[in-house]
């Protein structure tokens, strides 16, 4: 936001171009959970860019990305967060939309030592060159801290009113916000992706150990993101709604997977993952009773609805005691 | 001028918005588009789109469990 304002100022024209990997952490997600109700419920790129009155472009990168995810050049951070080989691809993705679209280079609000991975002053160039941008990606934020780029040279922007911001602290874009009359931003950088939050890495690192191999699809990563997942035997896993909300979500999943859910009290929609036998079936059903208002029912009767199938089935099981539910079965 | 429909029902945020960004490359000015979404967040976003790119929400219908909003392709 700043660095757009900052290009703004020097009269530049500026377009937003936002990339969705499918590990976006937006309002929308939260919001599932009536816990997270008083978030806005707002896309925080099209907010950005109606404030600074600029167009935004928002583009599914979702397959393109796994590459990004499960290969990456330049390893991991703490958890699964790609984010040097994230950010060489999201400036890649820009550069090759400017060509495209007659743009004439690329700015980022990327600050030198910002962050430990992506925004150290060895990994800047490494951005620049591997996504092929060079010197068309300009940091108006920290750009007097870096060598020459395009714009400047060719007196597009003016270097004298870019800035030399560096380090972790973000007090000096905070003065500049407030310079500017910006009073309210989104969230810093770091908490905007799920593959920066350690328990949403366990259950990806879960879901490719069970597979056996490192791939996904969009609904493995969305399921990832709501309910209460529990693996009670490698080759299956539960995925429990843990309120109303949840429990809408889930239901758009129901086909795609085996659902089950007590008929006999209320009590969450549960999917299953993997695959099963009867006696896995009955122990995801004593689960399930656990989970629901029977729980210190002797029977529950559980509805089943196979993976795709019209007919259902039902299991009245006793629920399973909360001391036989290891903690090692929640992923 | 013609009417469209676009079913967004169970994608969450941003998908709602990037496949009406996407449908409306293909529609002509004028054009009347339908979305149908689940997401609530698409009842904040879909408009602010539309306000950025210069299209008109003409009507948003929110039930319960599903979000209608009719857009005029650049009536904005």
């Amino acid at each position: 936001m700043l660095a757009a304002r900052v290009m703004l100022e020097q009269g530049i024209h500026v377009e937003g171009i936002n990339f969705f990997t499918g590990f976006c952490v937006e309002g929308h997600t939260h919001a599932i959970r009536k816990k997270d109700k008083a978030k806005p419920k707002r896309n925080n790129a099209l907010w950005t860019a109606e404030q600074l009155g600029i167009k935004l472009h928002i583009i599914d990168v979702i397959d393109e990305y796994k590459d990004i995810v499960i290969n990456p050049k330049h390893g991991y951070g703490a958890h699964i967060n790609p984010c040097l080989d994230c950010k060489g691809f999201m400036v890649r993705k820009a550069r090759q939309w400017i060509d495209e679209n007659n743009f004439d280079f690329i700015i980022t609000g990327e600050v030198i030592g910002q962050r430990p991975m992506s925004q150290r002053k060895d990994t800047l160039p490494v951005i620049a060159e591997e996504s092929g941008a060079h010197d068309r990606l300009l940091r108006p934020l920290c750009a007097r801290n870096l060598a020459i780029t395009l714009p400047e040279r060719e007196g597009w922007v003016d270097r004298e009113q870019l800035y030399d911001f560096s380090g972790r602290s973000r007090k000096p874009q905070m003065a500049l916000a407030q310079q500017f009359g910006i009073s309210e931003y989104a969230q810093p950088a770091g908490g905007c992706c799920f593959l920066t939050d350690a328990a949403y890495s366990t259950k990806l690192q879960d879901l490719w150990q069970q597979r056996g191999e490192k791939t996904y699809e969009l609904d493995d990563i969305m399921l990832l993101k709501v309910g209460r997942h529990l693996r009670p035997r490698p080759n299956f896993k539960l995925i429990i709604g843990r309120e109303d909300g949840e429990n809408r979500f889930l239901e758009g999943y129901r086909r795609q997977y085996t659902a089950l859910r007590a008929s006999s009290h209320n009590g969450p929609l549960v999917l299953l993952d993997g695959s099963y036998n009867n006696d896995d079936l009955h122990l995801a059903a004593r689960i399930v009773a656990r989970y629901s208002q029977g729980r210190d029912s002797s029977n529950v009767t559980i509805e089943i609805e196979p993976q795709g199938s019209d007919n259902s089935q039902t299991l009245t099981v006793s629920p399973i005691a909360v001391d036989d539910i290891p903690a090692a079965w929640f992923v | 001028m013609s009417q469209h429909q676009l079913d967004a029902r169970r994608l969450l945020c941003p998908m709602p918005v990037i496949r009406t960004q996407n449908y409306i490359k293909n529609l002509n000015s004028g054009d009347i588009l339908e979305v149908t979404c689940t997401d609530p967040g698409a009842l904040n976003d879909v408009p602010t789109w539309c306000r950025i790119n210069g299209h008109k929400v003409i009507n948003t219908d929110a039930a319960e469990d599903e979000i209608r909003i009719t857009i005029e392709v650049d009536g904005g």
